[in-house]
């Protein structure tokens, strides 16, 4: 009997229900995945036309790659430049973030189709169906699959123009960057327990493979150092779109998704359904929390250490480029007025570190967003419910997260100051004063989060869309040249542009004042509506 | 006695289903009192109304004298609650949870909290998402159990106990009812109410169909009563209130309403009674009649 089974199951039987199981993490994912796609191949697809506006001309372009092949800390920031065409620019100037956020989007399908779909406990109803044991990694696998393919058939299709074969390679390359991460993520998932820590250490492989190449890229000119070949992203560099493409670097994509996969596949087949490698640890068998605030920072310290030093790191990185940066820019008329536009007119050097301060403020706002819908998160969990049957008033189980939201956004944006004063190494005080100036357009997008959770709860997930939306016009408006009505829609347009222009106490005050009232109002709403469950 | 629970008239819809349909609850202080009803009649909206959770539409509802909505806080300083459906922080150990919900709500006894810890066989160690349903159960249960409060309400606590440890449960509930505390115990599970519970109310679709002791009750019940008689039975299918009569020789069978149980057993005494064997009415036969007559009646 045993026998019989045995080797019935070996093959076939392990992927049964595979292809339904496609077909349904396709219909979950039809809006995730076609946004990620489409945001991916904009940002490539964007990029001829926005490089021929600033290196029109042949001696702008070998101007650029000169100072490329001087300039360190910019060849770490995107690589170096290996030929003057605009298909190889587009390639230099996007690749290392597009194959970034094909491997962000793959992770984040393949951890979501299988380790939380086990934590949930979802998983044992569909194992139970007729569905292998391997039939999930393979569905989630193929799903990721699905979604990199299509993106690299739009990167080609698009960028077909300057060139067929540069575009294939461009396209492949982003796509196998997708996949190695689609089956690093795989292996991570069969380790870990819990979904977000399996996002958490993929993402954190992805963060190394960024910084090999980036310290690759700027100890060599031409992308040959050993750092840069350990890292995929490095791969697609080296691959050289549009600059006389060396196809045998897609076998090192291949290799690695082959022996990824194995061995995902393999863990895969040797573990029990929702057990893992490595099993949680045990914790106190006593508590010491006793208060909802204690609850909530205990919730969120995770969050606010591994922003913070992000913050930091982030600002030592830009302050260290700031110099060389400007330089840059300084010969290039078009860029230069980009950067005016972005960050004021008073010398390049504070333009550029205007312009980074103002980046880190938009990406704050991620920040409060995340952090105010842990609310969100906590209510529709039902674990709200049980805290909030305590004698614990809504006001005060809200406001625990939201001294962490509001308060952590200036202890992020106080340190990503600080690591922009150290590494620039002077202007301490504009420095930080420019990073802090952000805040009130920061609170302002976080009032609204906690507005739309407050009053309209169904709606809370739309805070996410006005983070991206200010992101959007935060990012794209300045290079795109958008008339002032459509910057005047961010809260961050209304900001001085510091450091270097004026201070302007006025829409300071008035963006904190409408960060106070949203944020009023939100809780008063909180106050009166249904806990939902 | 005072009223730790008053509720009367309570109304609460959600877009287009009315959850609550008037719906009236009274719970005196110190008694288990069992609040029955099948899926979706509207138990736990009930209890959400009666935690603050939720706004009633209409009606009014008091727990320990206090309006539960404006009144939250002080309100829930003296209730301690169990939810259905248990869901735990993942990165908090049982134990963190318990001492948590304690302090939450102004203490939590030690001694009794490591007792309950040890009845249940709960490991405190674990992180909240290796426990299994019933575990994670059995933390908030130690944690309502072990606070110190005058008003437990239970939402179908025992929904993921294996039955050993719905026996510790139901030993716990009795030691707190001999405390002098109140429970409100929610459930669809009749033996355990009828096992624990003073007083029950009875509801569905959002209205109390059914309200008092369970001796209150019986009359909606049925006795079946089995019995070998010396002579033949005489004049059994003529009494008011027997049912599914069946006569084999001296063997009789029947069931009968219990308030009609005397005349019955009358008759049968007189044609003399070898062995008799009744069995009294259960909580499911009230529920399942009670749902079958309204069934019929529509």
């Amino acid at each position: 009997m045993t026998a019989v089974f045995a080797v019935r199951g070996k093959t076939a039987r392990q992927l049964a229900g595979t292809g339904t199981l496609v077909r349904f993490a396709l219909r979950r994912d039809r809006v995730m995945i076609p946004v990620w796609v489409a945001v991916n191949a904009l940002m490539v697809l964007s990029m001829p036309n926005a490089l021929k506006g600033l290196y029109g001309t042949p001696a702008e372009r070998a101007d650029l790659m000169r100072q490329m092949a001087t300039n360190s800390s910019l060849r770490a920031m995107v690589g170096p430049v290996f030929d003057d065409s605009l298909g190889a620019l587009t390639a230099w100037r996007v690749g290392v973030y597009a194959g970034a956020l094909a491997a962000v989007m793959s992770l984040l399908v393949v951890v979501r189709h299988t380790r939380a779909e086990e934590e949930s406990g979802r998983q044992e109803l569909v194992a139970s169906g007729m569905v292998g044991r391997r039939a999930s990694l393979t569905a989630a696998l193929l799903t990721a699959a699905t979604a990199n393919a299509v993106l690299a058939l739009l990167v080609t299709a698009g960028l077909a123009g300057q060139g067929t074969s540069g575009a294939l390679a461009f396209g492949l390359g982003i796509a196998g960057v997708g996949m190695v991460f689609a089956t690093m993520a795989a292996i991570v998932a069969q380790l870990t327990e819990s979904a977000r820590l399996a996002r958490g250490l993929t993402a954190a492989v992805l963060g190394a493979a960024f910084v090999l190449r980036a310290a690759g890229d700027s100890a060599t000119d031409d992308g040959s150092s050993p750092l840069t070949w350990l890292s995929p992203i490095g791969w697609l560099e080296n691959l050289r779109a549009y600059a006389d493409e060396r196809w045998w670097v897609l076998l090192l994509f291949t290799t690695a998704v082959l022996v990824q996969g194995a061995v995902a596949y393999e863990l895969a087949g040797r573990r029990d359904v929702g057990m893992s490698f490595l099993p949680t640890r045990p914790g106190p068998a006593t508590g010491r929390l006793g208060t909802a605030g204690a609850l909530a920072w205990r919730l969120q310290r995770g969050s606010v250490l591994g922003w913070s030093i992000g913050f930091f790191l982030a600002g030592v990185v830009y302050g260290g480029m700031t110099e060389g940066a400007a330089d840059l820019v300084g010969d290039n008329a078009k860029a230069r007025e980009i950067f005016e536009r972005m960050g004021g007119q008073s010398g390049l050097t504070d333009a550029f570190l205007a312009s980074m301060v103002g980046m880190l403020g938009l990406i704050a706002a991620l920040y409060v967003v995340g952090s105010v819908l842990r609310l969100h998160g906590e209510e529709t969990s039902g674990r709200a419910e049980p805290v909030l049957a305590n004698a614990v008033g809504r006001l005060r189980w809200a406001a625990g997260h939201l001294v962490i939201a509001f308060g952590g956004a200036a202890l992020i944006m106080l340190l990503a100051g600080l690591g922009l004063a150290a590494g620039y190494g002077k202007e301490a005080g504009p420095i930080l004063g420019a990073c802090l100036v952000q805040l009130p357009a920061v609170w302002v997008v976080g009032g609204l989060a906690v507005l739309l959770h407050g009053v309209s709860p169904r709606l809370a997930m739309a805070a996410w869309g006005v983070a991206g939306a200010v992101l959007l016009i935060g990012w794209v408006g300045p290079a795109l040249d958008a008339p002032q009505a459509v910057l005047d829609l961010s809260p961050f347009g209304h900001l001085p542009k510091l450091p270097g222009g004026g201070m302007e106490w006025g829409p300071v005050a008035i963006l904190t004042l409408l960060a106070a009232a949203l944020v009023g109002t939100g809780l008063a709403g909180l106050r009166r509506r249904d806990l939902t469950s | 006695m005072t009223k730790a629970i008053t509720v009367s008239a309570l109304h609460k819809s959600f877009g287009r289903t009315h959850a609550l349909d008037g719906l009236d609850l009274e719970v005196e202080t110190g008694e288990v009192h069992g609040f029955l009803g099948p899926n979706g009649s509207g138990k736990s909206t009930t209890i959400r109304v009666l935690l603050g959770l939720l706004r009633a539409d209409s009606g009014a509802a008091q727990v320990l004298g206090r309006d539960p909505w404006a009144d939250a806080v002080e309100v829930h300083r003296r209730i301690a609650y169990v939810p259905g459906d248990v869901t735990l922080w993942r990165n908090l150990s049982g134990g963190e949870v318990i001492d948590l919900y304690g302090r939450l709500r102004g203490g939590l006894d030690k001694a009794r909290r490591a007792a309950l810890i040890e009845r249940f066989e709960l490991d405190p160690t674990k992180k909240g998402r290796t426990y299994s349903k019933g575990n994670r159960q059995k933390v908030a249960l130690v944690a309502a159990l072990a606070s110190d409060v005058d008003l437990l309400i239970l939402d179908e606590p025992t929904s993921g106990l294996d039955p050993l440890m719905e026996e510790v449960f139901q030993r716990c509930v009795e030691e707190e009812r001999q405390r002098g505390r109140t429970i409100l115990l929610s459930s669809h599970i009749l033996s355990e109410v009828e096992e624990l519970c003073d007083r029950v109310s009875i509801i569905r679709k959002g209205r109390t169909v059914e309200s008092g002791s369970l001796a209150d009750l019986r009359h909606l019940t049925r006795t079946s009563v089995t019995a070998e008689l010396a002579g033949p039975p005489n004049g059994l299918a003529q009494l008011p209130g027997v049912h599914d009569l069946d006569i084999q020789g001296r063997r009789v069978r029947l069931q009968v309403d219990t308030d009609k149980l005397d005349a019955v057993l009358r008759s049968l005494s007189e044609s003399g009674v070898r062995s008799l064997r009744s069995t009294p009415p259960t909580l499911e036969e009230l529920f399942l009649r009670h749902y079958q007559d309204e069934a019929a009646a529509r």
